[in-house]
């Protein structure tokens, strides 16, 4: 191995990444499971209060943000619900009265009130409303005006700018889109050629950049594959190339970077994580009837399962939480009873068959770097370990081990399967932790 | 910082200039959610911002104001777009507005509307401002050579602009420096497919695949110049599949058993296409097998699978089902 000093920035950056996450792997393996246990636990009560506090008071180092409240509101209801929580009716009835000085009067929602509509806060509000719910929220969005709001950031390239005479990227088609598909006023005057667009934006890697040219990128990777989706285009684009771009844009820690030989960042973790579950979708749609998890295993139950081998997978109850699972206290008794046997499955050694209703992606390995890594003990996730906790990512770090837990199952609707989610195993030791070319 | 500019960062309401204006408060309601701790200053500019912005006054001191508002917070695009507006009437000198963008870049290197402002005010002062706006963006570069905004920005700057002679060279600068950069390998494909000194990309194909196959030899575990190899033969798959460099590269690579992913991982791709493999090759993936006791399949693309689930097992699921897309297409 070169001196350090030959390294290239890429390389040194990357090492040192890498050290700081071995060195938290390390001493996690030599804690006692029930320790270890401790660390694997999503810390539920201490993430929704800091959620719940941002949701009620920011510092004054926050005004930076004050052209994203819509976006914080989200980051924050989204988490919330993702931790199969609630938000008391008087925060409720105070967000959907704040959004609705943040729409404009020409329609869209802007950054706070008295600013200009703009795609990413509409997309923020109108996702922050519908995970609200009710008759309330909902009808306070007005669909008309929205829609003549997209029709204006419409442009000539099929693409959307991001607010009157704003930029025009990936980013834009899919707040657009997406928020005229889930308030169903999308039309043909919206899709047109945007899918032209799009599609010129896959880039020699396979991945999607931002504008034509740009450098394949998770961010708007995840934003065009799931426009295509959206407006029925998606075999236009180089499938097989997009998936194996994105297959290796997991790292050695187990979480995702944005772009090749960059570094892992948490918020990937839903970004590159989250095209898995878009491409399963379209997998299953193609491919034959899959093979159903054999040997056993049991297949969305949530019966406690026995460990029959070494190496399988068999887990055992779980609590019968909608969303994440791995428990708090009040979940319930299951969670890792000592006197069970079984759980965890670092274990990545899937050849069972199964590969039809396995994720394409290491699941176990993005749970452990999100829960060890992202996770902090008093609540709120964050990019890596050395950086702050913010909203943005509690958000992207949750949704990823959503979409982790949720990534063996056929049914998306369904609770976690518990060979899904990373728990700990007794006999687990540093040699089996997910590891790979260890400096 | 620069926020003492033209104003001293004075209270407006004590300024004389200010007093026929009346501070617009933010409509927030009486219960407003994610409220931020506004200090006095950012309260205050935003006040006048908000009457400012309400009366559509384009004038110079709302211009001085806008200037303000971004300090405080360079995240508002609303107030980057009315200073264009204002930029507008007032038929402003551009050049200045960019020596303005040059002084606030470097603590907003990543801010989307301080790039998108500056591809404003450059399209408007037009070809003259193509040169030193490359320039702009190579000093950025060399703070982070990997800078998203920085480097969609040189790529509107060279289709609006020009100046594509040099970028061949200066993507092989970048190289040098760092050959893990896939910024500047991305920014190779764009010259090599765009600049309309080049010829294009089959005329460059050649001399592409040349120094690319030389990169991977010297780093073959990384991932950049493998994907760029593949992409030179992008929507020319029978060519890739017949450049007897390619596949010799991916049998160097294997025979040294080390590093050997990407090399396994390119012939595989070949073998997918249509590539017939002479006997060297079996022998090189066989050679490759220590622990595994299974003999190898006797399908070459089989056995790659085999071994990369094994080699490269965080991919284990990838592996298996590709292995699984060859058993179907053989049927």
């Amino acid at each position: 191995m070169e001196s350090f000093r030959s390294l290239t920035v890429t390389q040194r950056d990357q090492i040192l990444v890498e050290q700081q996450v071995f060195d938290i792997f390390k001493t996690f393996y030599n804690l006692p499971p029930s320790s270890q246990s401790f660390m694997l636990e999503l810390q539920r009560e201490n993430h929704v209060e800091y959620l719940t506090k941002g949701l009620t008071g920011l510092s004054p180092s926050f005004c930076v943000l004050d052209a994203n409240r819509p976006w914080i509101c989200y980051w924050i209801l989204h988490s919330i619900a993702l931790l199969d929580e609630f938000v008391d009716p008087e925060l409720e009835n105070n967000t959907i009265d704040f959004l609705s000085r943040c729409q404009g009067p020409n329609g869209g929602y802007a950054g706070g009130p008295g600013q200009m509509p703009h795609l990413a806060t509409t997309y923020a509000a109108v996702n922050s409303l519908v995970t609200l719910g009710g008759d309330k929220a909902l009808s306070s969005i007005n669909r008309e005006k929205l829609y003549m709001f997209l029709r204006q950031m419409k442009d000539a390239s099929g693409g959307f700018r991001m607010h009157d005479g704003g930029e025009i990227d990936v980013r834009a088609c899919y707040t657009a889109i997406s928020v005229a598909s889930l308030l169903n006023i999308l039309d043909d005057e919206l899709v047109q050629n945007v899918g032209n667009y799009i599609l010129s934006c896959q880039t020699y890697e396979g991945g999607i950049s931002g504008e034509p040219g740009s450098e394949a990128h998770g961010g708007y990777t995840f934003c065009g594959l799931a426009t295509m989706i959206l407006i029925n285009e998606v075999d236009r684009l180089d499938l097989s190339s997009l998936t194996d771009w994105v297959v290796f844009r997991q790292g050695v820690e187990g979480g995702f970077q944005g772009r090749t030989n960059k570094l892992v960042d948490g918020c990937y973790s839903f970004w590159q994580g989250g095209i898995f579950a878009l491409l399963k979708r379209l997998n299953s749609t193609k491919e034959v009837k899959p093979i159903p998890l054999g040997d056993g295993e049991g297949s969305g139950e949530e019966s406690p399962q026995t460990t029959t081998s070494s190496d399988a997978a068999g887990e055992e109850g779980l609590n019968g939480d909608l969303s994440l699972g791995g428990s708090h206290s009040e979940i319930g008794d299951q969670h890792n009873t000592s006197s069970q046997d079984n759980v965890i499955d670092i274990d990545h050694n899937h050849s069972k068959g199964h590969a039809n209703v396995e994720p394409l992606f290491n699941s176990l390995a993005l749970q452990q770097y999100i829960l060890l890594c992202s996770q902090e003990l008093n609540g709120g996730l964050r990019d890596k370990p050395g950086k702050s906790r913010d909203h943005y990512h509690t958000c992207y770090c949750l949704s990823g081990l959503s979409v982790c837990q949720r990534s063996w199952l056929e049914d998306e609707d369904s609770p976690p399967l518990p060979r899904a989610v990373l728990v700990v195993s007794r006999s687990l030791g540093f040699r089996d932790l997910w590891v790979q070319n260890v400096r | 910082m620069d926020s003492r500019e033209d104003d001293g960062g004075e209270p407006l309401s004590r300024m004389v200039e200010w007093r026929d204006v009346t501070p617009l408060p933010q409509d927030d309601g009486p219960n407003p959610v994610v409220p931020i701790a506004y200090k006095e200053e950012f309260r205050e500019t935003m006040d006048y911002f908000r009457a400012i912005y309400k009366a559509d006054e384009r004038s110079p001191r709302a211009l001085r104001l806008t200037r303000r508002a971004i300090h405080l917070n360079p995240g508002n695009y609303t107030v980057w777009h009315f200073r264009r507006l204002v930029l507008e009437a007032l038929n402003a000198d551009l050049d200045e507005e960019l020596d303005f963008l040059q002084r606030i870049a470097n603590s907003n290197s990543k801010n989307y509307q301080l790039w998108h402002h500056r591809r404003w005010v450059v399209e408007r002062l037009g070809a003259n401002a193509g040169a030193k706006e490359l320039n702009l963006i190579k000093k950025i570069l060399s703070l982070d050579a990997k800078n998203y905004h920085a480097w969609s920005h040189r790529q509107w700057v060279l289709q609006a602009l020009g100046g594509w002679e040099d970028e061949l060279d200066y993507c092989q600068q970048l190289l040098e420096e760092d050959i893990f950069n896939n910024s500047a390998w991305n920014q190779r494909y764009f010259v090599v497919t765009r600049s309309p000194f080049l010829g294009g990309l089959k005329a460059m194909r050649a001399s592409e695949v040349r120094y690319t196959v030389e990169a991977i030899l010297a780093n073959p575990n990384n991932e950049c110049p493998w994907r760029y190899l593949r992409g030179l033969y992008k929507d020319d798959i029978k060519a890739l599949v017949n450049d007897p460099e390619i596949s010799s590269v991916c049998l160097k690579v294997i025979n040294t058993k080390n590093n050997y992913v990407f090399a396994l991982k390119m012939l595989l791709d070949l073998l997918c296409h249509g590539f017939r493999p002479c006997h060297e090759f079996r022998d090189s993936v066989v050679a490759l097998r220590t622990s595994h006791t299974d003999p190898l399949d006797p399908d070459l693309s089989m056995a790659i699978c085999d071994i990369l689930e094994h080699v490269d097992s965080l991919r284990a699921s990838y592996w298996i089902w590709r292995k699984n897309k060859l058993s179907v297409a053989a049927v």
